[in-house]
């Protein structure tokens, strides 16, 4: 007998999926996001995004150099990583925001805890985190209006052209920045000359957040923002992209977005406990980059949970995590941070939730 | 409609048409086979012949090596030319008993007892006892043994496993639709024996003409019924099979199906009861799919246990490419075996042929924690973590996320974007876990 055969252990057969191809399909997922980002804020947000994932490519494969192991750099992961980081960043940043960003992210996000699938943190969150420390001004002010309208996607015309203090909050601030400086009761100081027209001005804008035409402009992308989270829709056509094909899975998102919705609808109103309307937390879902976080960034395979229960704890703790920075932090966005925070968790989480076996009993059976 | 199904499982391609409309052909019995003494779970039989001793087609060659074991019986008229050690399906080296064949097949005498289902229940138990039969769906329990359950432990449902949920397999598909007179007649004597009162027939979706003609056969059996299962895989384990059927779950850690009244019977194995009740007809031949893209006329052949794969492939008219993998079984659990020189045994269901190009063997990279593995395991076990404490020599971590509670279905592995050895490592894991508790 001269022929050879392959001997191996069961399976003999695979589904078609590799770490490459769930990569690649991750950067597929993300395209329409960039594209609506470039159709709102022009060509920059190509551009940063390019310096983005050339940056992470390039550490990346230096760091796997340096470490004398394969390079790797064809499996997209740090492509995905640069996306990532480039989508934080605001258009108006200068290049080598999302240059530094990047060489953070793999380097001390990724490669220093061994490479891929040993990180602890999302790389591109912690690049953030980083930025955000180092860049404060670059990172959270300079917004850029879209090419159809406002910063805040509220529209002037609402409230009287002598106001001028409001008027530039909803012509300079993010939707989710108006909604946090109104509900700190920044106007007090006056958004006219006594404070019940102030309280009638700020009441004015608070509505229109949460009111149809405003969420309409945040579905689409009609406001500003960092250059990921312009367009929810496109990031939506995204997800439901890697949820057809299990890539993401329902559980995080959901149970994240869930919980913010539930939570800003509690505790969303300027008013008290229930004073918002319904349509607020549709607003708080929409604006911000809750929509990147939850199904790109949350679900980083990586950084959350493997038990099915353990994910939706962690879509819960996100949630309030980011319901909690959004209405009493400093910040008024708390994604980035929320899961960040969760990302530590995650061991913990595993540990506690690891299912029980299809017909566990306690004791052994016998015969 | 919905069909009844588990959680978890996975979805590949089946593969199934390449053999489905294939009717069952007989293969012109051999000049050789090799009868390997263990066929079976449980004591490997012990030859009762010699080297030169003549034997009829049928008669008995090797006794049970204890209870829970099997008689073996010559399965061609022929002279006993060789015991030795031979190739086996699970792909180790076996004690086999060779037969050379005389060109004839005289069979010991067998009897047609009409009134079978009179039959005394210990005169049934006898008859199957002695036919050598075990399970045909693959993992080969004694039949005797299953159909004998301690007093306290009464049985209320016998489940016919006609799922085939394995791809490229089609024997049993091909026998529902062509004796499911003889399915019927042995799933009477089964529910007669342990004195059930139900009798369900489980069949997976993508076989409705099986499904039909069963149902049509039990309309006026009130007691038995056919169910059609979603199409999954592992739809036919045995308790994702008896879950998807009663809702009832098998215990873990060892519980068997009795725990839940059920015992359930692989279609095949049905027809041998039936054929040793009746007949008295040892089991020495069975379905076999023979199938594979690379196969050149992929059939379903009836041969007798002990042909060699190599007269099954050449029955088959061989393949069109060089073959880079044999598969005894199924793609998913079955093994893969070095030479084509190895016997079909009672619980051989497919040989399955890849190419070099499908041979091929993934390299592992790291684990990305995604949870596919966990998303779809029929056991609700959590294979990623099992695979990495076993990477890491933590039995007991292995142990507490279900290490000993798999089934080896393969369908973490399936999924795999690492391509991690999943089955490997949970395979070093239960010998690990197995030797820590031993002591």
């Amino acid at each position: 007998m001269t022929d050879v055969y392959a001997v191996s252990a069961a399976p003999h057969i695979k589904q078609r999926i590799s770490v490459p191809s769930v990569m690649w399909q991750v950067v597929l997922a993300l395209t329409p996001a960039l594209l609506a980002s470039i159709y709102f804020f022009g060509t920059k947000s190509l551009w940063l995004t390019l310096y983005g994932i050339i940056a992470a490519v390039i550490t990346e494969a230096v760091i796997q150099k340096i470490r004398k192991i394969p390079i790797t750099v064809t499996d997209g992961s740090a492509i995905v990583t640069g996306l990532l980081v480039a989508f934080n960043i605001n258009v108006s940043a200068p290049w080598w925001i999302p240059v530094v960003g990047s060489v953070f992210a793999i380097a001390i996000g990724k490669q220093i805890f061994g490479g891929l699938g040993f990180n602890i943190f999302n790389p591109a969150l912690l690049a953030r985190a980083f930025l955000v420390a180092s860049w404060p001004t670059i990172m959270t002010s300079g917004w850029t209006s879209t090419r159809l309208g406002s910063i805040s996607g509220l529209h002037s015309g609402i409230i009287p052209s002598t106001a001028i203090k409001a008027q530039n909050l909803i012509t300079s601030a993010t939707p989710l920045n108006v909604a946090q400086q109104l509900r700190d009761k920044v106007f007090t100081s006056g958004f006219a000359d006594n404070l019940a027209e102030s309280q009638a001005i700020a009441n004015t804008i608070f509505d229109k957040l949460a009111d149809f035409g405003t969420i309409q402009n945040l579905f689409w992308g009609n406001v500003g923002g960092v250059i990921g989270e312009v367009s929810a829709a496109a990031l939506l056509i995204g997800a439901a992209f890697l949820a057809y094909r299990h890539i993401i899975e329902w559980r995080i998102p959901i149970s994240y977005i869930g919980t913010v919705f539930v939570l800003t609808y509690i505790f969303g109103g300027i008013n008290g406990l229930f004073s918002a309307s319904i349509l607020l937390p549709v607003f708080h879902v929409f604006a911000g980059g809750l929509i990147l976080g939850a199904f790109f960034m949350a679900t980083d395979m990586v950084t959350s949970p493997v038990t099915k229960k353990g994910r939706i704890y962690f879509g819960i703790g996100c949630g309030i995590l980011t319901v909690v920075i959004r209405m009493v932090g400093g910040y008024p966005e708390g994604v980035s941070y929320s899961i960040l925070l969760m990302n530590i968790a995650v061991p913990l989480i595993d540990k506690y939730t690891v299912p029980k076996p299809f017909g566990e009993v306690k004791k052994i059976a016998h015969g | 409609m919905g069909f009844k199904t588990f959680p978890g499982g996975i979805h590949p391609h089946d593969f199934k048409e390449f053999s489905k409309d294939m009717p069952i052909e007989n293969l012109p019995f051999s000049k050789k086979v090799v009868i390997p003494v263990s066929q079976h779970i449980g004591a490997p039989s012990k030859p009762i012949v010699k080297k030169g001793d003549e034997v009829l087609t049928g008669q008995k060659i090797a006794e049970p090596g204890g209870f829970v074991s099997i008689p073996m019986h010559a399965s061609i008229c022929g002279k006993i030319t060789k015991i030795a050690r031979f190739p086996h399906p699970t792909g180790a080296m076996v004690m086999g008993i060779e037969i050379t064949g005389n060109g004839e097949d005289k069979w010991v005498e067998l009897i047609d007892d009409e009134k079978y289902l009179d039959l005394p229940v210990e005169e049934m138990k006898s008859r199957i006892s002695e036919a050598g039969i075990c399970g045909m769906g693959g993992a080969g329990f004694p039949t005797h043994v299953k159909i004998s359950p301690p007093k306290d432990k009464p049985i209320d449902t016998i489940i016919l496993n006609g799922v085939e949920c394995e791809p490229y397999l089609t024997a049993d598909y091909r026998i529902m639709m062509e004796q499911p007179d003889d399915i019927l007649a042995g799933l009477k004597i089964l529910l007669k024996i342990v004195n059930a009162e139900k009798g369900i027939i489980g069949i997976e979706a993508n076989k409705p003409e099986a499904i039909k003609k069963m149902k049509a056969l039990v309309k006026n059996e009130p007691n038995i019924k056919v169910i059609s299962l979603k199409l999954k895989y592992p739809q036919g384990a045995e308790k994702q099979l008896i879950y998807a059927a009663t809702k009832r779950k098998v215990p873990n850690k060892g519980g068997l199906p009795m725990a839940v009244k059920v015992i359930v019977q692989n279609v095949g194995t049905a027809i041998a009861i039936y054929e040793a009740v009746r007949f008295k007809k040892p089991l020495i031949d069975r379905v076999i799919t023979v199938s594979g893209k690379i196969v050149n006329k992929p059939k379903n052949i009836k041969a007798r246990i002990g042909t060699l794969f190599t007269d099954l492939l050449d029955f088959c008219e061989g393949t069109k490419e060089e073959i880079g993998k044999i598969i005894s079984g199924g793609p998913l659990m079955g093994f893969a075996i070095s030479t084509l020189e190895t016997p079909l045994t009672k619980g051989s269901s497919g040989l399955i042929l890849l190419n070099k190009k499908d041979a091929q063997i993934d390299e592992e990279s790291t684990c990305l924690r995604c949870g596919r593995c966990v998303d779809i395991c029929p056991l609700n076990l959590v294979p990623s973590l099992i695979a990495n404490s076993v990477r890491y020599d933590d039995w007991d971590a292995a142990e507490k996320y279900g290490v000993m509670d798999c089934m080896k279905c393969g369908s973490c592995a399936y999924v795999c974007p690492s391509h991690i050895k999943l089955i490997q490592w949970i395979d070093i894991g239960k010998i690990k876990v197995d030797e820590k508790n031993r002591k």
